[in-house]
């Protein structure tokens, strides 16, 4: 091993101090290079970003990342590149400021998909020693994906000189990859680089070994099966886990939806057919709180569904108030009645929408905080979602404290359990009928800001959800909130498990049968009312 | 209000019309407007109604057809097939117009083609569908699987090196037969049957975190993986969302769309999803002076600057202009004569390049593919070097490999079997 060692670091100088010239011989043409990316097609950008990471010089990278990420214009009328951010024109090479973009004719430079790749694996090697920490972390990962001799190097020179531990361990995963991907490696630093990555690469870590597997002896190939064996137990576990995850937040989204029908439905007995379009009215007022932040004052973006809660709270509580008294306060005891009549406003009320805002759906934002995800362990969790379950958790809990805290909930249980007698007691029933009616309304446009964040805000938003409230609340039992809470979480663990082996179809129609099963043996649902208040 | 005033006001004429008896040659030519205004199709139909009435706007203003005014006849069929079929049915006897533009998912082209056929109409067809069919009242001026699909797994293979595939659709006929077509070529290509994976879901489904995840565990098997997305109108926010948010972008696994255009992306913010590909016959990007041209006075008929313009528009152009010029070939309205003179007719696309109508009532389309914006436009990375002619049975297939549409004497017939030399009949029946 001994020779080849040395012999391969002789190699490694002779390259380093090639690419150190080679750069010192390019420099001259980072302007000239860039200055033709304003006039090159797809084909010759390629060629001019492969010229400029070979460069080797770090000044390039500033022009790259403004390419990478769509900052990089050329000036038509003097055919110059620039960068603009904010609003300003910046020189691509020397960062000095030019002016303001403002009524300069810019148009961008273009970028495929291969090309991007391409400009990450650049920055990757022009960015590793640099001195900034997180640049060079983000340096280390990306050159993961592009295993070269040079880059090898590249890494066993910035490790001798790392001294922040995170940066270490990407460096250390990268040049593991980079030595299993290669193939003039030693059989001893393979071996060495398989535990490495099946340690440090995440979920990444199959993949790559799965790609040395094809080419690797026998020696090497049982250490990296046995690596993905164990890669791959542990990974089953945590499926298993990330699917209980996924139904969760399927079974919050579900709660948010049915929570106010349950009220409505549930405790008052009104079949609401227009639920579904609350919940709809609620993610068109965060439309419009949006739209007018947009316009307005851009920076709030970020607390617009803040902002848009309460409001989407009061304008559909409202709306509700009005169905009540113009509507369904005429209809009480009349199911069908009810049912049709709400049936016709839900159309009234979509095609209102659609006269107002269009057919088309309308644009709702992910605030910052909302997009993306983290990882947790083993899973994978997205911000969005796992704010959804908080926001479901929290309104469920509020709804409790108003039904069993409060004068208004515990008119409201009174008004429901024996009408009559609370009317004697001194309680006006038709305040109480208008308030629930209410405030299920308005939970339903609290959870139209939620379904917003994840949904299309269209006319039929509330459509797609009405059946499955209602399945909800009768499987879990009319009348009660914990059952609601437990019917969403069953539908939605329950969903996701059948959904991998059944798929996405026959899973919601397997869910159904299974309702139906469970109605036919307990009619009043999972958890059922008892007592006399049942039987009137 | 502009467009509701004409909107109602073709209607008044229309009512007016039908109580008078026949005024001879002075009588307007009808042109029927088929498409849904109300219910899940009114996202995309809507617009599709708007085109219509702009291009016989236009056709008006330059004199009318033989001399003639056009006149719009404009009907709802509330994303409600059966209501299709009757509306048609209205339109042909009741209206009594010469030709119809309409339809735009294929359930709805399936269930009015017998009331077509029956009566004698004229169907023209702007959206791109999952062939196997070709109907002698039925003109397709939208996309067959050949001038979009294949072509796109093609660009997917060669220029992205992609070696596994996600074939991933809404549930109903038009993905089921295109992925049946795309799954039989990739095996035709050497994929093995364990790198293609085949997702269903539900019109309008929402919850995509199983099937994303799916797909990125999917993708990480070592070989390059992209996803050929059949998924249909509103399924597709929540489901770029998702990708989105667990991290699956562009550079890695590619989503190439067959029904994402700039009007489902005016929906919503796309900087997330720039990369990921679309493959159609027209983007409102291209630069050509038609497509300026036909974007101005769009946005100035509608009075809108911010609105999109996007493929099937492009198609009902196409559609209406090839219409016109056989009219005025034919020097009638009726639909035997227009049958007859429009095989072979030729009228510029937008994008620079020439449709002709085809024997098999399908067009020459260019097939562009394009990648996503920050701003919601397409930049367009790769087109066909040449136009692709429209092809009505897939050769993918072998139950349609041998079948050829040929409209014209003497083989006249939509299924003609190139092996027995005869003519398997209507092809209603057939496509059903």
């Amino acid at each position: 091993m001994r020779p080849i060692r040395s012999l391969r670091l002789l190699f490694a100088l002779v390259g380093l101090s090639l690419t150190l010239l080679a750069g010192v011989a390019r420099a001259q043409d980072v302007p000239g290079l860039i200055e033709a990316m304003g006039e090159a097609n797809l084909r010759e950008l390629g060629g001019i970003v492969e010229e400029l990471a070979a460069t080797g010089d770090s000044t390039v990278a500033p022009a790259l990342e403004a390419l990478a990420d769509g900052d990089l214009y050329v000036d038509e009328a003097d055919g110059r590149v620039v960068i603009v951010t904010r609003n300003r024109m910046y020189d691509p090479v020397t960062q000095t400021e030019i002016g303001p973009a403002g009524d300069a004719d810019l148009s961008r430079i273009r970028i495929n998909n291969s090309l991007r790749r391409d400009v990450a694996a650049a920055l990757g090697s022009l960015t590793l020693m640099s001195d900034d920490p997180t640049v060079r972390l983000s340096a280390a990962r990306s050159m993961r994906a592009n295993p070269t001799e040079e880059n090898l190097i590249l890494l066993d020179e910035a490790l001798a000189a790392e001294t922040n531990p995170s940066v270490r361990g990407a460096m250390e995963t990268a040049r593991a990859v980079t030595i299993l991907a290669l193939d003039d490696t030693s059989l001893e630093e393979k071996r060495a680089a398989v535990p490495v990555v099946a340690r440090n690469a995440g979920r990444e870590a199959i993949t790559i070994l799965n790609a040395a597997l094809g080419s690797a002896p026998e020696e090497l190939a049982t250490d990296i099966r046995s690596a993905i064996a164990g890669l791959e137990q542990e990974r089953a576990i945590w499926a298993a886990l990330q699917n209980v995850w996924f139904g969760v937040s399927l079974g919050s989204v579900l709660l948010l939806a049915a929570i106010g029908l349950a009220i409505t439905f549930g405790v008052m007995g009104v079949i609401n057919m227009a639920h579904g379009e609350m919940v709809m009215l609620g993610a068109y007022t965060t439309f419009v709180v949006q739209d007018v932040i947009r316009r307005n004052a851009p920076e709030l973006f970020d607390y617009s569904l803040a902002i848009a809660l309460p409001l989407a709270f009061l304008i559909t509580a409202l709306v509700g108030i009005a169905i009540e008294r113009g509507i369904i306060r005429w209809l009480y005891g009349r199911a069908l009645e009810t049912l049709l009549a709400t049936w016709g406003l839900s159309l009234i009320l979509q095609q209102t929408v659609r006269s107002i805002f269009g057919p088309t759906n309308r644009q709702v934002g992910n605030p910052s905080w909302m997009s993306g995800s983290f990882e947790f362990y083993g899973l994978s969790l997205t911000w969005n979602r796992f704010w959804i379950v908080i926001f479901a958790i929290a309104v469920f809990t509020a709804l409790l404290v108003v039904l069993n805290r409060t004068a208004l909930g515990l008119q409201m249980r009174a008004v429901t359990q024996n009408r009559r007698m609370a009317s004697a007691m001194g309680i006006r029933t038709p305040f109480v009928d208008a308030m629930t009616f209410g405030l299920g309304s308005g939970i339903a446009g609290l959870a139209g800001v939620a379904l917003s964040q994840i949904d299309n805000v269209s006319p039929n938003l509330g459509q797609g959800y009405i059946i499955d409230s209602f399945m909800v609340v009768v499987f879990g039992g009319v009348g009660n909130l914990w059952g609601t809470l437990v019917g969403a979480l069953t539908l939605g663990v329950a969903n996701k498990f059948l959904e991998p082996y059944a798929g996405a179809v026959l899973g919601k129609i397997l869910i159904l049968v299974l309702i139906i099963l469970f109605i036919q043996r307990r009619p009043r649902g999972l958890f059922a009312l008892k007592g006399r208040a049942v039987e009137s | 209000m502009n467009m509701r005033f004409a909107f109602g006001a073709a209607l008044a004429g229309t009512m007016i019309l039908s109580m008078a008896p026949a005024q001879a040659q002075d009588e307007p030519i009808k042109v029927g407007i088929l498409h849904s205004l109300s219910g899940t199709m009114a996202i995309s139909e809507t617009t599709l109604k708007d085109t219509m009435l702009f291009l016989i706007e236009q056709q008006n203003a330059k004199g009318g057809l033989l001399g003639r005014q056009i006149e719009p006849v404009v009907v709802d069929i509330a994303s409600d097939w059966p209501l299709a079929a009757e509306k048609a049915r209205e339109l042909l006897t009741v209206n009594e117009v010469d030709a119809v533009f309409g339809c735009w998912t294929s359930v709805c082209r399936k269930s009015v083609l017998p009331v077509f056929e029956e009566l004698n109409g004229l169907l023209f067809y702007p959206v791109q569908y999952e062939g196997e069919e070709s109907q002698r009242n039925v003109f397709y001026t939208g996309a067959s699987p050949n001038q979009q699909a294949i072509p796109a797994v093609d660009y997917l293979a060669e220029e992205e090196g992609v070696e596994r595939w996600v074939l991933a659709g809404t549930d109903y006929v038009y993905p089921q037969t295109t992925n049946k077509i795309l799954e039989q070529y990739l095996l035709d290509h050497g994929v093995a049957p364990e790198d293609i994976m085949i997702n269903y879901t539900p019109f309008g489904h929402s919850d995509w975190q199983t099937i994303v995840a799916e797909i990125k565990v999917f993708g990480s098997e070592g070989k390059k993986t992209a996803v050929v997305s059949t998924i249909n109108g509103d399924a597709n926010v929540p489901f770029y969302r998702e990708l989105a948010n667990q991290g699956i972008a562009a550079e890695h696994i590619p989503v190439v769309a067959f029904s994402v255009g700039e009007e489902e992306l005016s929906g919503f913010d796309t900087s997330p999803l720039v990369g990921h590909l679309a493959a159609w016959n027209y983007f409102m990007s291209v630069e050509t002076p038609e497509n300026e041209e036909f974007i101005t006075a769009w946005h100035e008929f509608i009075g809108n600057e911010d609105r999109v313009t996007n493929d099937p528009m492009e198609a009902h152009y196409i559609g209406f202009n090839l219409w016109v010029k056989a009219v005025e070939a034919a020097g009638a309205t009726d639909a035997d004569a227009v049958i007859d003179s429009i095989v072979g007719l030729e009228t510029p696309n937008l994008t620079g390049g020439i449709a002709k109508m085809l024997p098999n009532h399908h067009v020459t389309k260019p097939v562009l593919i394009g990648e996503i914006q920050d701003d919601g436009q397409f930049f367009v990375v790769w087109e066909t070097e040449d136009l692709v002619p429209g092809d009505a049975w897939s050769d993918f297939l072998p139950e349609s490999a041998m079948l050829e549409a040929d409209w014209t004497a003497p083989i006249n017939c939509g299924n003609y079997n190139t092996q027995s030399q005869t003519c398997g009949g209507s092809t209603v029946a057939a496509a059903n």
